[in-house]
């Protein structure tokens, strides 16, 4: 399959997390579709890493040639699971303090 | 390497230190002394010497600018933390976990400084993000303080998102993550690689301005400057924002001729469009606190300017603008959290009643307004320098110059404020000890408006 239709895949994936990022009002919801975009980084990853992958393999098929990408995948997956962890909390605390986990509430600051 | 390890060791010590520990004095003490640990095994490693030494594959690189970055924005934080201390207890019950959260920023700052892969940027910014979220935070009661935290959180993960789809396409193009990488030859290969190497540029442009908050993407800046411990921002608006701008160099100095003539226009389009946003905004602001938000969006447009081309003057000017910046910042700040409350009307008549602050705050305003004599002047100098050898139109000098001088009116209103209008300043009980630890930040800043040079002499040697 061309790379093509994994761009088109990703960027779609990606542009639905941002889409939510822009529109939906529930803290949690928002949070989702910020790890939604990243995981269409990671699909996007794993796709070009096996393409140049591939491309390298045919010479010489020890190559380690586009490893790095699903590395990095890894790298992304640990960083996310450190970014829940205080997201959460910081989002139970707004908890604790408004009973709601609507974004609505963020708008004291404006004034 | 040394500058790494030992800030996120330092980073776990203090850590166990806030629940061993009792005495805020002790932890504090503790944090100065491996603030002074962390100095010298920076040095030392400036000088050759490391505490482990091995091969990183290509992740990392130590130039002589980027080691001397670390070694500024460690003394920086330690004058900050010596100054700050006492106000960093009074929030929350477990100051000793701040300090740790302030040498895991360090490491962050630290490979920010010294990555060669964009993996590592990308670890970089996340260590140095994170625990910001969780400062920013820190007063858990107070309603401000959550919605600027959890505003800070989506909008910095958002950005994240953008970073690395940014990061993805740049090595969809050229199969690497080095910051060097091997050329693409567009005609191989398909053929699409020349718009993703583009457009992975332009998504990296974007999320690095919005951790420097630049123009189209400082909107959460005001809010979440506002809504944090006024300590905590400013530590945020200083050391952090240096930090990133090291970052943003490293990775366009090296990448900006792959955007070709449109990486100049969409520069000036986002110097320009920051310094008017900065400017013409906090003409119109009532709080000080949210002022001086708008006031470092502003002066985050001249540090904008180290980016236009590779020079000395861009490298000299970048460090000599963050070291001066961060004082100023860092001693404005200082007296700022001494107010009962933010808004001019507070300032009338401090001149009256605490002359030797008075006169710092006016010091420090006019180091950030670029008055000759003080810091501000010779970074505002070598900025504009740096702009001129990279060749970049007149036009864009003379904007500059302009909105410094809308600048000087709004730093002045508060000098006005302090001087000239009579009444009773609403201020908390400011001891001896903390006055004359401001008033070093400032002769600090004025050495450096006479000696500029002192900073640089390091940077060869």
């Amino acid at each position: 399959m061309p790379i093509l239709y994994y761009i088109y895949l990703c960027l779609t994936l990606f542009s639905i997390g941002v889409v939510g990022v822009l529109t939906r009002r529930n803290a949690i919801i928002v949070f989702m579709c910020i790890e939604l975009m990243l995981n269409a980084v990671n699909l996007l990853l794993v796709a070009f890493s096996k393409m140049y992958h591939g491309a390298a393999y045919l010479n010489s098929p020890t190559t380690t040639i586009g490893i790095d990408a699903q590395i990095f995948v890894f790298f992304i997956m640990v960083v996310a699971a450190a970014e829940v962890s205080v997201g959460l909390a910081i989002i139970v605390m707004m908890y604790r303090n408004t009973h709601s986990v609507d974004i609505n509430f963020l708008n004291r600051l404006k004034n | 390497m040394n500058a790494i390890i030992v800030s996120a060791l330092l980073g776990v010590i203090l850590m166990f230190c806030s629940w061993g520990i009792k005495s805020p004095r002790l932890q504090k003490n503790i944090t100065l002394v491996g603030f002074l640990v962390l100095i010298v095994a920076n040095l030392a490693q400036l000088n050759g010497w490391y505490v482990i030494d091995f091969d990183t594959k290509g992740m990392l690189s130590f130039s002589r600018f980027g080691l001397y970055a670390n070694t500024l924005l460690f003394i920086v934080t330690f004058l900050y933390i010596w100054i700050n201390a006492e106000e960093v207890d009074q929030i929350g019950n477990q100051s000793g976990d701040f300090y740790a959260l302030f040498f895991f920023i360090l490491c962050g700052a630290s490979i920010l400084t010294s990555f060669d892969n964009l993996l590592m940027l990308f670890i970089g910014i996340e260590i140095l993000s994170i625990p910001l979220y969780i400062l920013t935070g820190a007063d858990k009661k107070n309603l401000l303080s959550n919605e600027a935290s959890l505003k800070y959180f989506l909008m910095g993960s958002f950005s994240t998102g953008i970073l690395l789809l940014g990061i993805a396409f740049i090595y969809g193009a050229t199969g690497s993550f080095r910051l060097q990488a091997p050329q693409i030859v567009p005609s191989q290969g398909f053929a699409m690689e020349q718009y993703l190497l583009s457009a992975g540029l332009i998504l990296i442009f974007a999320a690095m301005n919005f951790k420097v908050s630049a123009a189209p993407f400082h909107f959460w800046t005001p809010d979440v400057y506002d809504g944090a411990p006024t300590v905590f921002t400013s530590f945020m608006a200083t050391i952090v924002k240096s930090a990133a701008f090291v970052a943003f160099i490293t990775v366009f100095h090296g990448q900006a001729k792959s955007l070709g003539n449109s990486w100049e226009l969409l520069l000036s389009f986002v110097i320009v469009a920051t310094m008017l946003v900065g400017n013409i905004t906090a003409v119109f602001q009532r709080s000080v606190k949210r002022m001086l938000a708008y006031s470092s969006i502003a002066q985050a447009g001249f540090m904008l300017f180290a980016l236009y081309g590779v020079s000395d003057f861009a490298n000299e000017g970048i460090l000599l603008y963050m070291v001066v910046y961060s004082l100023a910042t860092i001693g404005i700040f200082g007296v700022l959290i001494k107010m009962k409350e933010y808004s001019f009307e507070a300032f009338h008549g401090l001149g009256k009643s605490h002359p030797l602050l008075a006169f710092l705050t006016t010091v420090f305003l006019m180091s950030l307004a670029g008055i000759p004599l003080t810091g501000g002047f010779f970074a505002k100098y070598y900025m504009l320098n740096a702009l001129m050898v990279a060749g970049a139109g007149l036009w864009l000098v003379i904007v500059a110059i302009l909105f410094a001088a809308i600048s000087v009116y709004y730093y002045f209103r508060l000098i006005q404020a302090m001087y000239f209008v009579p009444g009773t300043p609403a201020i908390k009980e400011v001891d001896k000890t903390y006055t004359y630890k401001l008033l070093v930040i400032a002769i600090l800043l004025l050495v450096l408006g006479v000696f500029p040079n002192l900073l640089f002499n390091y940077l060869y040697f």
